[in-house]
């Protein structure tokens, strides 16, 4: 928790020409993603309209609002589940317009998604092997006949899973069926399986649900420690505020498809327009 | 070594133990002729159906795409391989019915898996059940078309003609419409066995690869293999073309394995035949392929004064086998019925010293 918070405070957010702000760490490097008036119509219906985000190269930001706002779309929007109707994506500079999925990933783009989405039937290890598809190849043939180059990948891939399951300490989880783990590991492994694609943008789509307050805290600090050991940035969905204020540098939140507001953690919830929106509800929900 | 990999490894060490004692005791019961004749007539059969299932089972269990139409490769496989095999005895006069065999069933395995590609590469790109309906139309249309397919050789050159039979005089038959296939036998057990073999290296080997991760990493959920960076349809098009392969294979092995094939006998009830040993066997079952693959093929002929009834069989037990595995109302129940006794097994544990309790 308090090297999470450190982080924050360490954090002085500055502005970037697109009007978006970044960590002053990160000012003078690409940014690993930008948006401009990214937009997506289903039907006439306007899911995420005039959507402009850019992450530094080390930033991690937030993505909140109310249910329903768009923010897994937006994901989509990243990650080419769905191509945007307007505006454009730029990871690391390059325009991703007409790329696929596995393009996107390629780029260096990971995610974990809302409703898990592991190889239920697949081991653990297994399942963190399959980040690791693009990393340490060798071809079909030499899988059939194992030739050395399938003993010597294979030997590196089970290394280095080993490796990656180590942030989260699920070593001994390494065997058991992905399906049959208990709900906060199964989410600690869609992290573990995203990053083992060594992204340059690691999007987590609600990453504390359905944990207990400890696991979340656990999480957060995991998160920053992440960030600092691979050099990445990091954007997340998240509903649990003390999450989102605690880690983000940047947040931005989204409300029926637009965004409202930009700005540190302390900025957000002085935002009228964002009490109003979404913190102001909770808190009267709560009281 | 892992646990897991370490179950993986005995599982398939139990498979090819399977395979290997089963033709050995066959080989013996050949040589003291204790092997009845109608069982003998089935061995190489048995084999090729082994190939069949198993290839099935690497499109249907691990890349989880549904094929109707593996009867259709293995059809080509069996033309292919009598074509090959009566072209190479006509023009190079090749006495050795192995290596005829051999040349014969290779280019049965490249014929099958060039149409696989061609399938496959426009079907396995879209989502959904295309493939199913796609490799439907293809089975029964290549069973129809080599029904007007007519090759015969003459002085060491191939002759082709379709829909007329226009070939020249004195011509040996190789191919006769839709009186099927004419070649001598060449198809022995052991190299049956050695097909099958071959066949379960290949499978398990290759599920068992990085390749055969990714296939079933596109079956479990394809929008997270995506997002991991694997080609959904590079992947599904190898498990397809290799089953493809496989298929053809075991066709030429087949049609090599008695003095005509006749087109109808790879109709769209024998690619549902094939079907029904993967679904019995589990999906994704090697082992339970091999085993329902033989034990179906055995049951009718030993059955034989009631296979009339035999598809109606085959609908029954389809139906209970996906009952008692998909149904949790069922499956609890079974448990509860077998619980006594697994009960006593526990009690049994329990009490032994310094056993493994768990």
């Amino acid at each position: 928790m308090t090297e999470a918070k450190r982080h924050r405070s360490d954090t002085k957010m500055v502005p970037v020409p697109s009007q978006s702000i970044v960590p002053e760490r990160d000012v003078n490097e690409l940014p690993v993603l930008e948006t401009r008036h990214l937009g997506i119509e289903f039907g006439g219906l306007k899911a995420v309209d005039d959507f402009n985000l850019t992450i530094g190269k080390t930033e991690i930001a937030g993505l909140i609002g109310p249910n329903g706002a768009g923010k897994t779309t937006v994901f989509n929007l990243l990650t080419k589940v769905y191509e945007p109707t307007s505006g454009v994506v730029l990871i690391n500079g390059k325009d991703m317009h007409g790329m696929s999925i596995v393009q996107a990933s390629r780029q260096g783009i990971a995610r974990t998604f809302q409703n898990i989405r592991l190889f239920d039937k697949m081991t653990v290890e297994e399942n963190v092997r399959i980040g690791l598809h693009n990393k340490y190849k060798y071809d079909m043939f030499s899988g059939i006949l194992r030739l050395p180059r399938y003993w010597i990948q294979e030997k590196r891939q089970h290394e280095r899973s080993m490796e990656l399951l180590d942030i989260f300490g699920m070593q001994d989880l390494a065997d058991k069926q992905a399906g049959s783990l208990p709900y906060g590991a199964q989410r600690r492994l869609e992290i573990v399986r995203a990053l083992a694609t060594e992204p340059k943008l690691l999007l987590l789509d609600e990453p504390a649900a359905g944990m207990n307050p400890h696991e979340t805290e656990e999480l957060m600090e995991n998160i920053a420690k992440i960030r600092d050991r691979f050099g990445i940035a990091i954007l997340l969905i998240e509903h649990d505020m003390s999450l989102v204020m605690g880690v983000c540098e940047g947040i931005c939140v989204l409300n029926f498809g637009r965004v409202i507001a930009k700005g540190t953690a302390d900025e957000i919830q002085a935002n009228p327009a964002v009490i109003e929106a979404y913190l102001g509800k909770r808190k009267e929900a709560e009281a | 070594m892992t646990k897991a990999k370490r179950k993986r490894l005995i599982y398939n060490l139990i498979t090819f133990a399977l395979v290997i004692g089963a033709y050995f005791i066959i080989q013996n019961m050949i040589a003291e002729k204790t092997i009845s004749r109608l069982l003998k007539g089935l061995l190489v059969p048995i084999c090729a159906w082994i190939v069949m299932a198993v290839s099935l089972n690497l499109v249907i269990g691990f890349s989880g795409e549904l094929s109707l139409g593996h009867a259709g490769f293995m059809c080509i496989g069996a033309y292919t391989g009598t074509i090959v095999s009566g072209w190479l005895l006509a023009a190079y006069d090749m006495q050795d019915t192995t290596l005829r065999l051999v040349l014969a069933i290779v280019s049965g395995g490249i014929v099958a898996g060039v149409f696989g590609a061609l399938i496959g590469i426009p079907v396995l790109r879209l989502r959904g059940d295309y493939l199913a309906i796609v490799t439907l139309a293809f089975g029964e249309i290549i069973r129809n078309l080599v029904k007007w397919l007519y090759v015969g050789t003459k002085d060491g050159e191939l002759c082709f003609s379709f829909l007329n039979k226009d070939m020249p005089k004195g011509v040996k038959m190789l191919v006769d419409g839709a009186q099927g296939t004419k070649e001598k036998i060449i198809s022995t057990f052991p190299a049956g066995v050695i097909l099958v073999l071959v066949t379960l290296l290949i499978v398990l080997n290759l599920v068992n690869s990085r390749a055969g991760r990714a296939i079933q990493a596109t079956r479990d959920n394809r929008i997270a293999a995506e997002s991991m960076g694997i080609s959904v349809t590079k992947y599904k098009m190898m498990a397809f073309v290799t089953a493809a392969v496989l298929a053809g294979m075991a066709g030429a092995l087949f049609g090599l394995n008695s003095t005509t094939v006749e087109p109808k006998q790879f109709s769209f009830n024998q690619s549902i035949n094939v079907l029904v040993f993967v679904v019995l066997g589990g999906l994704g079952n090697v082992l339970g392929s091999v085993i329902s693959a033989v034990f179906l093929t055995v049951l009718p002929e030993v059955l034989r004064e009631f296979s009339d009834y035999r598809m109606l069989a085959y609908a029954v037990v389809l139906i209970l086998v996906m009952i008692f595995t998909n149904n949790p109302l069922i499956r609890s129940f079974v448990d509860r019925l077998i619980s006594p006794v697994r009960a006593l097994f526990h009690r049994k544990k329990d009490t032994m010293p310094g056993g493994d309790l768990q």
